[in-house]
């Protein structure tokens, strides 16, 4: 029985994706492109070379990490919306160390990139506090906490790191994580050794979750709160332990992109988005370490390979994203899938 | 694509019970699954499939002339014709301003040359910051000749990409890049921010005026410097209230400060924002449509945004800086087509290259008188009398010398 229901759970994310892609052709077809051509660029876009399938990992590393950040909350029943600031201090945080302290490889980059995660986790400190001490909505808290975030960073940007620049110089070479050798192997892509931590977290998650008594008050916690503290747990100990270690996978992801892809940061006019992404991977993949690394696959070759759309076949650029937020949505809604599928079944039972 | 949008309201509420239904859900699950049940849904997932092929094969036959369409590049490449394309930043091929004057310039190459988009030119547009690497890789693998990088912001990406490249020719607007095959297109925005200060001066009644800016960068500050400057060679008793929007592509920011502005009495506002600048023409158009009779204007940037304006009989664009991105894109192609392409230099549009000038299409508001005014300070600025400053330190010690 268990082994159906787990066919099931494949089959409805797989089922979603098709829908997309062919109410996304629809719409191609109404206006005139045709679908194979723009699903070829598409494909293209997303592995046609090294080059893209090395831009498409770089795009995939960052998405890893906030879906665990998301996912993880959730365990314990919390909405990390923060993830976004929590990337956003992360990434300043790892470009900071980065610029300003001078040591050999070993110590720098270990640094930078724990130092980012860091910044993420006090991020995600604050929320999980309120929360626990006072019941502020966390939703609430680490959404005001993005805008603390991202304008803070812009103004220590323009008046700390850089005398009224809108980019900071390249952090020095021992803290950085991209590498000649996997960028000579993928014709110059971003790509960096940042997928490594990534997957490393995913297994941190998992093991922390399934295999420790801490994850396991986490999710007891995220179950019942008052049965957990009944069975005597400390509750408000578990809530702010689960926001910082979610904060704390947000901050690496942000680090990944300083230490990583630009190297810099730079002032940003508007969220990166990562975050923001990072809720949808975390629910497409279940909340589950596995499902958040398929999840952020899906999202990573969706979006590099958008890019090729309009070049490659000549679909507008809105259009493309019509198509690829028209992917999101059918998977996301996989809970309508579900219930199709199995009023479909139902029906097949008479 | 963006979550950010989900985020308002109280719908979390919402979002939260259908997390607890699809928790309900996966324990009704553990209800058996029959193998019959299964075979349908393999049933359905493989009409789905057909599906999806017969649409892909209508699509096939009536694409044949799309293909060749797309085939038009190879031909080019044959005939040895040349090729150029560019990449937008975030603010869009169709931003009203900067971007959409680089692709009309491109465009227009175009035409002379029988070339059109998807066929020897063509444009990439950048989502993020992230795509702006993807985008060039993109275009330099298509064998473009010559690609244009639109925007200060791809100043890095274009730098490492202009090196890896060494046998495609780059060009980036409205900064410097370093690169033997990399030409750098300045324009001395500061001189005509400075005319357009001018005509705001002579233009105001409550002596107040706004600067709209989109990025708080040394780019950006020379708009400023040359618009308070102009402004206060006019009329030293003139205040002028500064805002950034911290973005190029933000027109709801760029109404809600335009709103703020004319609230407090500025009635000349210069933007200096991109498509964020679109949220200052709407707001200005939103008050003048309640209250007709109120006399304010927006000037316009990059482009003459005259259309921008347009409100019934009425226009609210008093005049435009204009940069012709446009020529210097025409220029740059037409070097590098035959053969004299200057790499590694750094050009500079100004009044005197013609890359520069002020828009009196609304000859309404832009009077004749306005019109002389700014002509003498032209002259002057033309013949060395004045140096306009170009950062906030040059603007401080200028007004003081005023």
């Amino acid at each position: 029985m268990t082994e159906n229901n787990k066919l099931f759970g494949i089959l409805v994310p797989i089922v979603s994706v098709i829908l997309g892609l062919i109410v996304g052709a629809i719409i191609m077809l109404f206006s005139g492109h045709n679908p194979i051509i723009a699903y070829t660029s598409l494909w293209n876009g997303a592995f046609g070379d090294a080059f893209t399938i090395g831009e498409t990992v770089r795009r995939i590393t960052p998405l890893i990490l906030t879906g665990l950040a998301v996912a993880f909350a959730f365990k314990s029943g919390l909405f990390n919306i923060g993830a976004e600031g929590q990337v956003i201090v992360g990434w300043l945080a790892a470009v900071w160390v980065g610029l300003t302290i001078d040591a050999p490889m070993i110590i720098h980059l270990p640094l930078a990139v724990i130092m980012g995660a860091i910044a993420g986790a006090i991020w995600g400190f604050i929320p999980g506090l309120l929360k626990a001490k006072i019941g502020v909505h966390e939703v609430i808290v680490t959404i005001m906490l993005n805008y603390i975030a991202l304008f803070s960073t812009n103004a220590v940007i323009r008046g700390v790191l850089t005398d009224q620049s809108t980019t900071t110089e390249r952090i020095s070479p021992t803290a950085s994580l991209a590498s000649e050798w996997l960028q000579s192997l993928t014709f110059f892509s971003r790509m960096h050794y940042g997928i490594l931590i990534a997957l490393f977290a995913a297994v941190v998650m998992w093991f922390l979750i399934e295999r420790t008594t801490i994850g396991y008050e986490l999710k007891a916690v995220g179950f019942n709160q008052h049965a957990s503290k009944y069975a005597g747990m400390n509750v408000s100990k578990n809530i702010i332990l689960s926001m910082v270690i979610a904060g704390g996978f947000a901050g690496l992801a942000g680090a990944m992109e300083g230490l990583g892809t630009y190297g810099t940061i730079s002032v940003m006019s508007g969220f990166t988005n990562l975050g923001f992404d990072g809720i949808a991977v975390a629910l497409l993949g279940a909340n589950n370490p596995l499902g958040v690394i398929f999840a952020a696959v899906l999202f990573g070759v969706l979006k590099e390979g958008a890019g090729e759309m309009p070049t490659g076949a000549g679909v507008p650029t809105e259009l493309v994203d019509i198509i690829i937020a028209l992917i999101i949505f059918f998977v996301a809604s996989s809970y309508l899938i579900r219930w199709l599928l199995l009023r479909f079944k139902k029906e097949g039972d008479k | 694509m963006e979550f950010s949008s989900i985020l308002g309201g109280g719908r979390w509420r919402g979002i939260q019970s259908v997390i607890y239904h699809i928790i309900r859900w996966n324990r009704l699950q553990k209800e058996a699954i029959t193998l019959k049940k299964f075979t349908l849904l393999f049933a359905l997932l493989l009409t789905l499939g057909m599906l999806l092929a017969a649409c892909g094969g209508g699509a096939d036959e009536e694409d044949t002339t799309n293909e060749d369409n797309t085939g038009g590049d190879d031909a080019t490449e044959e005939a040895g014709d040349f090729s150029a394309a560019m990449v937008t930043d975030i603010g869009g091929v169709d931003d009203k301003s900067f971007n959409q004057s680089a692709w009309e310039g491109l465009t227009a190459w175009g035409e002379e040359n029988g070339l059109s988009k998807g066929n020897g030119i063509d444009y990439a547009q950048s989502n993020d910051k992230a795509d702006y690497v993807p985008n060039l890789t993109r275009l330099v693998r298509d064998e473009y000749d010559l690609i244009f990088g639109i925007g200060f912001e791809l100043k890095e990406d274009l730098q490492t990409i202009a090196d890896q490249y060494e046998d495609t020719n780059f060009a980036l607007v409205d900064d410097t890049v370093d690169a033997p095959n990399a030409v750098s297109i300045l324009f001395k925005e500061h001189q005509g921010s400075f005319l357009v200060g001018v005509a705001a001066a002579h233009k105001t009644k409550t002596n107040k005026l706004g600067f709209v800016g989109g990025v708080d960068s040394p780019l950006i500050n020379k708009f400023e410097s040359g618009f308070i400057a102009g402004a206060k060679s006019v009329n030293p008793d003139i205040e002028i209230e500064i805002e950034y929007a911290e973005s190029f592509g933000d027109a709801a920011k760029g109404k809600s400060i335009a709103s703020y502005m004319y609230d407090s009495g500025v009635d000349v506002i210069y933007h200096a924002s991109g498509g964020t600048g679109n949220g200052v023409f709407n707001q200005a158009k939103d008050i003048k449509q309640n209250d007709p009779d109120r006399e304010i204007w927006v000037i316009g940037v990059d482009r003459d945004q005259h259309e921008e304006g347009a409100i019934g009989d009425h226009n609210v664009t008093l005049t435009s800086m204009v940069k012709r991105v446009d020529i210097a894109v025409q220029d740059v192609t037409n070097f590098a087509m035959n053969g004299e392409f200057p790499g590694g230099e750094t050009l500079e549009f100004g009044l005197e290259e013609d890359g520069i000038s002020v828009a009196t299409t609304n000859s309404e508001a832009m009077t004749e008188e306005i019109i002389n005014e700014v002509q003498q300070w032209e002259e002057k600025i033309r013949n060395g009398e004045i140096d306009v400053p170009q950062t906030r330190e040059e603007t401080e010690a200028f007004v003081d010398a005023l």
